[in-house]
């Protein structure tokens, strides 16, 4: 069979044997997490878009509320927490959409492994290649909204931890509106009551090392927070999967 | 290759019952309408079934309550002798299903397509060639035509160590007459090393043996839901 | 095999317990009752509450919109428990009537919140000198708004009944485990930007002539919120099983009774 090229290919080949009743071998984690990659970097304009959005809207808010720099300085920790956030969300509405549209979803589905690594993968590289990128870009957008130097560490920090809560949280609303047709403003509503301790702890991190203090039990908490929703916002998101499979 | 041949199982009294498919008083609800009910047939191993119905008639509701995607229904469906649930892993360990949705993803091509399946190169290789896609092969699969499409996902039938049971929504679907010749060929090449077959269509479909499963015939005396209450 | 049958036969009572119709003519009898005794607790809880129980050394009168604002504040909270502890047992046992509860239990819960803001801002002009103050429980109470909303919109945006329903259930679970944590983070995040000044409700401080109408109240609401919430499920019941044969008959023996 091996010797067999693939050039000559008119000639039949035997009939295969039937597999024995064992489960199928369902992808690995690296697999899963290689294809997401290969899947993402290919479709380029859902990694720079999100970053765009972040920047152009960033560079809106000094226009809106005035350009004297305390004022900006004040809020600019603020500002940039909550363009994350909106960033990250509207970046995850595409999450599993076509997935479930092409039907590779339903064949993960029926695989005998469960639908945890699967999600968990994707939600790894959503982040890679949105959270992380924002995070990296945030020193630059503090330094334009005259965030002091102290911030510029805690804000990277404190992003590259919650934007991983954030990606985790917002997949199980993605999930659960994967099967509606225009879920754009819904999964907003939905997800953004559920960001609340994320934005909290973020911004409070960047507060702390601006008055003076240590910033080290929010990074903590960010961590907390980041360790329980990898824990169970993936077991949240394979269940709204399966409901919305059902659909 | 002559001795891979020879390894094929022959099907014997035992295995066929232990390999069937059986669904018996089957009844499925969508929104509190009732699509079907009192369902029977069974699909033994060497054996196809066709399953026939007007749009709406529930073909797709019944596929996905067979493969588990949707767990409304009363009656039972039992694979080797298990009644659902308990017998629905085992069953998924056997099965090979493509959807109205075919599962290719059109960021891949098919070669990568295939390797998510599970496939190793050569393999994968042999098998888009033999569903026509030779040259093909690294071409993203989002600039094919939804005939090739369909091809890449039906390529997995051609794949080696084959599940012995495949469950196949409207494979006919989107292909031109030499792919539901050659799809047809493929189909009783599995029926004849003792696999089982699952299929809708609109379209007669040539494969032997093959039952034809009617859902007309079991549409439901009584559209409320009252009545699949006093079912259970 | 007999065992089987056995489990079958229990798995029948749980499906009648949990089918729509049996909890429809089970309330039936006793839903008059409930109500009566709600409203009679509510008017002892007020007219005692406002009228009789005396005023607050520093607030005056203005305190006296606890007697309504503590009970919603309560049962707004309460209430998206019930609504998740509802969909729970709607996705684990496939009951239908709990969905249909659940369903019933979020508007009113979302209702009760926004009373309790409403009530919350209408003390906080007297007492604060404006109507909205960023403080950690009146946040909270927005957040908790936002998340029943949330599931009311969800629930509502499938075209398929049970798929809104699970899909919903799901989402007032995911709250239900980020309630605490919304919580302790609103405290902590409020305790950071300003001190504690004045709080709205300080059971341990309070007077017990202000606290037995203030139980009365509470009560009554509890008694409420249950009268309401079966006649919202009760409601829905009947627009969710209108084809069936239960609701013709129901609805074709009403109308001759009423008449006579």
């Amino acid at each position: 069979m091996q010797s067999e090229s693939v050039g000559d290919g008119r000639k039949r080949i035997a009939e295969p044997v039937l597999r024995p009743a064992v489960p199928a071998a369902a992808p690995g984690f690296f697999t899963l997490f290689r294809t997401e990659l290969t899947l993402a970097v290919r479709r380029r304009s859902d990694i720079v878009n999100p970053l765009l959005f972040f920047v152009t809207v960033l560079a809106l808010m000094p226009i809106g509320i005035g350009p004297e720099p305390e004022m900006l300085s004040r809020m600019a920790a603020g500002l940039i927490w909550v363009m994350a956030l909106l960033s990250t969300l509207l970046s995850q509405e595409s999450l599993f959409r076509s997935d479930y549209e092409d039907g590779s979803l339903e064949q993960l589905a029926l695989q005998s492994q469960p639908l945890y690594f699967p999600v968990l993968a994707k939600v790894l590289v959503h982040w890679l290649v949105t959270g992380v990128p924002l995070a990296v870009l945030s020193p630059l957008l503090g330094m334009m909204l005259n965030l002091g130097q102290a911030g510029y560490w805690p804000l990277l920090l404190s992003l590259v931890l919650g934007t991983a809560s954030l990606s985790l949280i917002g997949a199980v609303g993605a999930a659960l509106t994967v099967a509606l047709r225009r879920p754009g403003l819904l999964l907003a509503l939905i997800i953004m009551p559920l960001y609340v301790p994320v934005l909290i702890f973020g911004t409070g991190t960047v507060q702390a090392a601006l008055d003076g203090y240590g910033y080290g039990p929010q990074l903590a908490i960010l961590g907390a927070i980041l360790a329980a929703a990898a824990a169970l916002a993936p077991l949240a998101a394979a269940g709204a999967i399966r409901i919305s499979l059902e659909n | 290759m002559a001795s891979e041949l020879s390894k094929s199982p022959v099907p014997d009294a035992q295995s066929v019952r232990e390999q069937s498919l059986a669904v018996s008083g089957l009844a499925c609800e969508r929104d509190g309408r009732l699509l079907f009910e009192g369902l029977e047939f069974t699909l033994a191993p060497g054996a196809a079934v066709q399953v026939e119905g007007a749009n709406g008639a529930g073909k797709s509701t019944l596929i996905r309550t067979l493969i588990g995607s949707a767990s409304d229904f009363t009656g039972t469906i039992a694979w080797q002798g298990l009644a659902f649930p308990r017998g629905l892993a085992a069953m998924r360990a056997s099965l090979l299903y493509i959807g109205h949705y075919a599962g290719v993803r059109r960021g891949l091509t098919p070669l990568e397509n295939l390797a998510w399946y599970g496939a190793g190169q050569d393999d994968a290789m042999r098998a888009l060639e033999l569903v026509g896609l030779y040259g093909f092969e690294d071409v993203l699969c989002q600039q094919l035509s939804a005939g090739q499409n369909r091809r890449v996902a039906l390529a997995r039938l051609y794949l080696p160590d084959s599940p012995p049971l495949w469950i196949l929504d409207e494979p006919l679907a989107a292909l031109d007459v030499t792919g539901v010749a050659g799809l047809e060929t493929q189909m009783n090449c599995h029926l004849r090393r003792g696999g089982s077959v699952l299929l809708t269509s609109h379209q007669p479909v040539n494969i032997a043996p093959l039952q034809r499963v009617n859902l007309a015939d079991f549409s439901p005396r009584m559209a409320v839901e009252e009545e699949l209450h006093r079912a259970v | 095999m007999e065992k089987w049958a056995n489990m079958k036969l229990s798995w029948q009572w749980f499906h009648r317990l949990g089918s729509p119709r049996w909890f429809y003519q089970k309330t039936s009898a006793w839903l008059p009752w409930l109500g009566a005794a709600a409203l009679l607790l509510l008017a002892v809880g007020c007219t005692w509450g406002l009228g009789f129980a005396p005023q607050d050394a520093k607030q005056g009168n203005s305190y006296r919109i606890i007697y309504i604002h503590v009970p919603a504040a309560f049962l707004a909270l309460a209430g998206y428990y019930i609504m998740a502890i509802c969909g729970a047992i709607g996705l684990i046992w496939k009951m239908k009537l709990s969905f249909v509860v659940m369903r019933a239990a979020a508007p009113i819960g979302a209702v009760l919140t926004f009373v309790a803001l409403l009530t919350g801002a209408v003390w906080g002009k007297p007492t604060w000198g404006t109507y909205w103050v960023w403080d950690a429980r009146i946040t909270s109470m927005l957040i908790l708004l936002f998340l029943y909303l949330g599931v009311m919109a969800l629930s509502g945006a499938f075209s398929r009944e049970l798929s809104g329903d699970k899909a919903s259930a799901l989402l007032a679970l995911v709250g239900t485990v980020n309630i605490p944590i919304i919580y302790k983070s609103v405290d902590w995040w409020f305790t950071l930007h300003q001190p504690a000044t004045l709080k709205l409700t300080q059971a341990s401080t309070i007077d017990p002539s202000m606290f037995y109408p203030l139980i009365t109240m509470i009560a009554g609401f509890y008694l409420f919120y249950a009268w309401v919430l079966i006649l919202h499920t009760r409601g829905l019941i009947l627009q969710r099983e209108w084809r069936t044969q239960w609701v013709r008959e129901l609805l074709g023996q009403s109308a001759p009774a009423a008449k006579a």
